[in-house]
């Protein structure tokens, strides 16, 4: 089943279209945009630009995840299927984190070599990317179903969200000079891994209730 | 048991018997802190002794450590009110939740100006992104998105809980805040006052302190109860004992 729901998952959200990629050239042109503004130091502060980027990004991709399914009313019924709601969401959430945050991190390399980045330093980039972008997601995912019902929601999801996202912007940046933070970083994804998804849950029938 | 627990959360947690609790309560709160609020400000703008290192730069602590208590303390507080609402959807627990968000960001930004202007000639700079200065802005920030949930939600109910699972999903910002000073050891200094063990401060400074935190916080308790009472008046308006309390 769990397969399954995935791969329908990806199939789905591929036949929207266009919209897959505005995340991805998002990042592409935030990370960009940065040696025009700061010249030839931007290489300095490259994990930290590209980290900034993949935040920002997945922040773009992840406000609507719960929109569809909340006014198609389909929300409705996951809550009465058999499933529980929470192994419904940690399904979606993996499907979501592969087909937006996944190509972030397989592009991240060449960024990285636009940026003058040595590859050692890339490498130990994807690996915080690999371990970080998860986190961001769940995260991410718990101001979506907070706002399922809610009209004007553009600004309201990164201010409810951002403080979340500089714990996992420290230790993922700093796990690049220090390896030291790598060990947190992963815990930080065990922990997010086990808590959220049953928040989110509780989040989405909290906007399904009233 | 089941008995008396469903006594209390239909009658003693009601908005009415709140009302007039409170409304008895709420002359002793606002002496005590005028009385605390007023010894702790002359005791320790005069006739504390100056700091042998800070010279009377260190009056500041008066404003500063309350204030920065009163914002943990108030989060910890509302997360207390969120696991009343989100479990046993008490009326009042949401009420207090709901009027302590500003209050919380208000000490906050407290907390975080004054340290600045301590830190500004004690420690040569306005800031710097030490653990527990950062993870305090955190905190600013949660407050933040708090207020932004709650304005923004129309319907009551839906307000009171999305604003409950946020705050307690804020709650794991407290312990870190509190430890941060331990784990990352950078330039903020470590607690001063235990409850446990002696603390790390004169007597003649210390009494104006615990002054000053206890007011900071029977102010919380003054604010919110207005809050809380106005709040009641405004949507109770249609029963009997409002229309006769206004009369």
């Amino acid at each position: 089943m769990l397969l399954t729901l995935i791969r329908y998952d990806i199939i789905r959200t591929l036949r929207r279209g266009f919209s897959v990629v505005t995340p991805l050239l998002f990042f592409t042109m935030i990370i960009c945009l940065f040696p025009f503004a700061i010249g030839d130091n931007a290489r300095l502060i490259a994990p930290g630009i590209i980290w900034v980027a993949a935040l920002l990004a997945v922040l773009l991709s992840i406000d609507t995840l719960f929109t569809k399914e909340w006014e198609t009313g389909c929300l409705d019924h996951l809550l009465l299927s058999p499933y529980s709601l929470t192994q419904l969401v940690s399904i979606k959430l993996l499907s979501h984190w592969i087909t937006y945050s996944l190509p972030l991190i397989i592009i991240s390399p060449v960024l990285g070599l636009l940026l003058h980045l040595p590859p050692p330093v890339i490498k130990t980039l994807m690996i915080t990317l690999l371990l970080g972008t998860p986190v961001l997601t769940l995260f991410g995912a718990l101001g979506a179903a907070l706002m399922i019902g809610i009209r004007e929601n553009s600004v309201l999801l990164p201010i409810l969200i951002l403080p979340f996202y500089i714990p996992v912007l420290i230790f993922g940046t700093s796990a690049i000079t220090t390896p030291g933070s790598l060990p947190l970083l992963g815990a930080l994804l065990l922990f997010s891994i086990a808590t959220l998804p049953f928040l989110i849950t509780q989040a989405l029938k909290i906007g399904v209730d009233t | 048991m089941r008995r008396a627990w469903y006594w209390i959360s239909q009658q003693g947690l009601s908005t009415q018997s709140f009302y007039k609790t409170s409304g008895r309560l709420l002359p002793f709160i606002t002496a005590g802190f005028l009385v605390l609020f007023l010894y702790g400000l002359i005791a320790g703008l005069f006739f504390a002794p100056a700091d042998y290192q800070q010279g009377d730069g260190f009056r500041i602590i008066y404003v500063h450590v309350p204030s920065a208590f009163a914002a943990m303390a108030i989060y910890f507080c509302m997360t207390i009110c969120a696991v009343l609402t989100l479990v046993w959807r008490i009326k009042i627990a949401s009420l207090c939740l709901t009027a302590s968000t500003s209050l919380g960001a208000g000490f906050t930004f407290l907390a975080l100006v004054t340290g600045s202007i301590w830190g500004k000639p004690m420690w040569g700079t306005w800031w710097i992104w030490d653990a527990r200065l950062t993870s305090v802005l955190i905190l600013f920030f949660i407050y933040g998105g708090l207020i932004a949930l709650q304005s923004i939600i129309a319907n009551k109910q839906h307000r009171d809980r999305a604003v409950s699972l946020m705050t307690l999903v804020g709650a794991i910002n407290l312990p870190i805040i509190h430890y941060s000073v331990i784990w990352w050891s950078t330039l903020h200094q470590g607690a001063t006052l235990s409850l446990f063990s002696e603390s790390l401060i004169a007597p003649a400074m210390l009494r104006p302190l615990l002054a000053m935190i206890a007011a900071f916080m029977l102010f919380y308790g003054m604010i919110v109860c207005l809050r809380m009472r106005n709040t009641i008046l405004v949507t109770d308006m249609k029963t009997e004992w409002v229309k006769k309390v206004l009369q």
